[in-house]
């Protein structure tokens, strides 16, 4: 275990070589653009478009991240035989997998934290009175970072078994068609024969849910989170992700490479 | 006695391929072999021979379809066994991110060396391998016998019992050459066991204890460098000069570059062949047991490799 935490950090410092976190101007450039826009447009509504504006934003960089480098985790190393010294070394696959896993989830975090912080700030600025409402934009960056979290796995599980491009592609998919997994479920079972509603029910309980972890509305309008809905969200990431991540386990460690 | 370095039993690996992946391939059919503790093994075969199949079966970066294999007396699925192993893969890549001493320090951190034990080992390891001063240098700047040499470093760095090295001198200069000669003696001299794969028939003869000769998955013989050259020897070769016109027979199987001559005799013809030259009035400049060069050794290796392929398909219609 110690050893999938000296993998995590390396794969950290990989990021932050490859400059991963220039993305943070990226955010920077967007919110300052936000903050304009929302100068413009009638008080009032500023808070808002800068919370709608910045939360989509800090999703859509961490959702790049996360399936971009997620996918590349692996199979880059796969590729260009980084991997092939240090599996001999006294590293067992899992311990590898956990540590790749380990280290892009810890680049999201302090990434989405920074950019988190960032658009906290700004809120600030634009709204002179502070109530606990307010806080709830931090708890939706958090989910957010959680779903990211589940992307990075499901990229990883892809990756193990397809090409980077065709992980890249299933990635997106199941991150789309996870956002109507409600839809899913509301679909109008009489109408369908016996056998579609079950494979339809089936499906949308296998399915990542990854609306539920969108609370943009919640933040817009400063109204406080649940304490049950934290937990439920954490809980439901942290079982999806060991879920996800011994699939990958388990075909990773029978996998030849190259 | 003490276990065998390294002991395979019927090793065996077949890659699908074809349509629908229905068709096998054989790398490497029932691969029986041993290495001894202490010895220099040399593992050598042509390209394709299954060399670089046998050493990353060993190291469980693939795995075999029949057979199984112990190191250090440990079967190879106990990872254990990978702390007293180092290993250079082929063509060794690294994190290009990252500066040699990085990369040693990460691998180090993998194989739990304490902090003070890390900054010795690496120091030590860079020099050994001829890249104290390049130790700074983020890996992608670095050529490719620079990159050989980290492979080499990273191979050594846990001072394993056992090294496996997969074509070690390949992408070295003749001094890197060299190095890499002198570092395989010296583990030797530490009591390690070192096994490497080359086709250069050369480095295997100067350094190895025992050879191990693959083709076509197959292995096809094992012994000493002594035993695999003596018989290949075909004979003897005659380097001489002419003072002035000669009308000698044997003249017209000799070949001629500038003003010299070589004649290739058989051992029992040597000394007829010298008189008859020295009658001719000949100087005699050097006489020189013949090898097969690697290539012929390799050619009828090979040769008869496909000689029964054919006889096999044949019998089987
Ligand atoms: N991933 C793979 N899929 C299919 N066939 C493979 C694979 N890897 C190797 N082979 C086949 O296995 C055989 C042995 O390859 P191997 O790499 O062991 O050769 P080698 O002796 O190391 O040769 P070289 O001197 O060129 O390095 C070759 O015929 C090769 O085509
Ligand atoms: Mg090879």
């Amino acid at each position: 275990m110690k050893r999938a935490g000296v993998v995590a950090l390396n794969t950290f410092r990989e990021a932050v070589r490859d400059r991963v976190l220039y993305n943070l101007l990226l955010f920077a450039l967007v919110m300052m653009a936000a903050s304009i826009i929302a100068g413009q447009i009638s008080i009032g509504i500023e808070e808002t478009v800068i919370i709608t504006l910045g939360l989509s934003a800090i999703s859509l960089i961490g959702l790049l991240i996360a399936i971009f480098i997620g996918v590349g985790l692996v199979s880059k190393e796969m590729d260009k035989r980084t991997l092939y010294a240090l599996l001999a070394k006294p590293v067992r696959r899992w311990e590898f997998l956990l540590g790749k896993f380990g280290g892009l989830a810890l680049t999201l975090a302090l990434n989405v934290a920074a950019m988190g912080v960032g658009l906290f700030l700004a809120l600030v600025y634009v709204k002179p009175v502070f109530e606990r409402g307010d806080l709830t934009v931090l708890i939706a960056v958090y989910f957010i970072w959680l779903k990211l979290a589940l992307v990075v796995a499901l990229a990883l599980l892809f990756s193990c078994f397809t090409t980077p491009l065709l992980a890249i592609l299933f990635t997106t998919g199941i991150y789309i068609v996870g956002l109507y997994v409600q839809e899913l479920r509301n679909m109008p079972m009489q109408v369908m024969s016996p056998g579609m509603t079950l494979f339809t029910k089936w499906l949308s309980y296998l399915l990542p849910n990854f609306e539920n972890f969108n609370i943009m509305a919640m933040a817009a309008h400063s109204r406080q989170v649940p304490g049950a809905l934290i937990a439920q969200n954490t809980l439901y990431a942290a079982i999806y992700c060991t879920m996800v991540l011994t699939g990958a386990i388990l075909v990773f460690s029978r996998r030849n490479l190259k | 006695m003490s276990a065998p370095a390294i002991e395979t039993e019927n090793l065996s690996k077949e890659y699908p391929h074809g349509f629908l992946n229905l068709k096998k391939r054989t790398s490497l059919e029932r691969l029986s072999m041993q290495v001894e503790e202490g010895e220099i093994f040399g593992f050598i075969g042509p390209n394709g021979a299954g060399k670089s199949t046998t050493i990353k079966l060993l190291m469980r970066l693939i795995f075999p379809t029949a057979g199984s294999a112990r190191i250090l007396g440990k079967p190879i699925s106990d990872i254990e066994m990978h702390r007293d192993v180092g290993y250079l893969p082929e063509q060794p890549y690294f994190y290009d991110y990252l500066t040699a001493a990085e990369l040693l320090d990460y691998f180090a951190r993998i194989h739990d060396l304490s902090a003070a034990q890390r900054k010795e080992r690496v120091q030590t390891t860079l020099k050994k391998v001829g890249l104290e001063t390049a130790g700074k240098i983020q890996l992608r700047k670095y050529s490719k016998g620079m990159l050989q040499r980290v492979g080499m470093a990273q191979a050594i760095l846990h001072d394993p019992q056992l090294v496996i090295l997969d074509e070690p001198m390949s992408g070295l200069d003749p001094v890197g050459r060299r190095e890499a000669r002198d570092i395989i003696l010296d583990l030797r001299r530490e009591g390690k066991t070192v096994m490497f794969s080359t086709h250069i028939l050369s480095d295997a003869e100067m350094l190895c204890d025992r050879v191990g000769v693959i083709v076509g998955g197959k292995l096809r013989g094992v012994g000493t460098p002594g035993q695999l050259v003596d018989v290949t020897t075909q004979g003897m070769e005659i380097l001489f000069e002419l003072a002035g016109p000669c009308t000698a027979p044997l003249l017209a199987k000799a070949t001629r570059t500038g003003d010299r001559y070589r004649l290739q005799v058989p051992e029992t013809g040597l000394y007829d062949a010298i008189e008859q030259l020295r009658a001719a009035g000949a100087k005699i400049l050097a006489v020189a047991r013949v090898r097969a060069t690697l290539e012929e050794f390799f050619m009828n290796l090979v040769e008869a490799d496909r000689a029964q392929a054919a006889a096999v398909e044949v019998s089987g219609k």
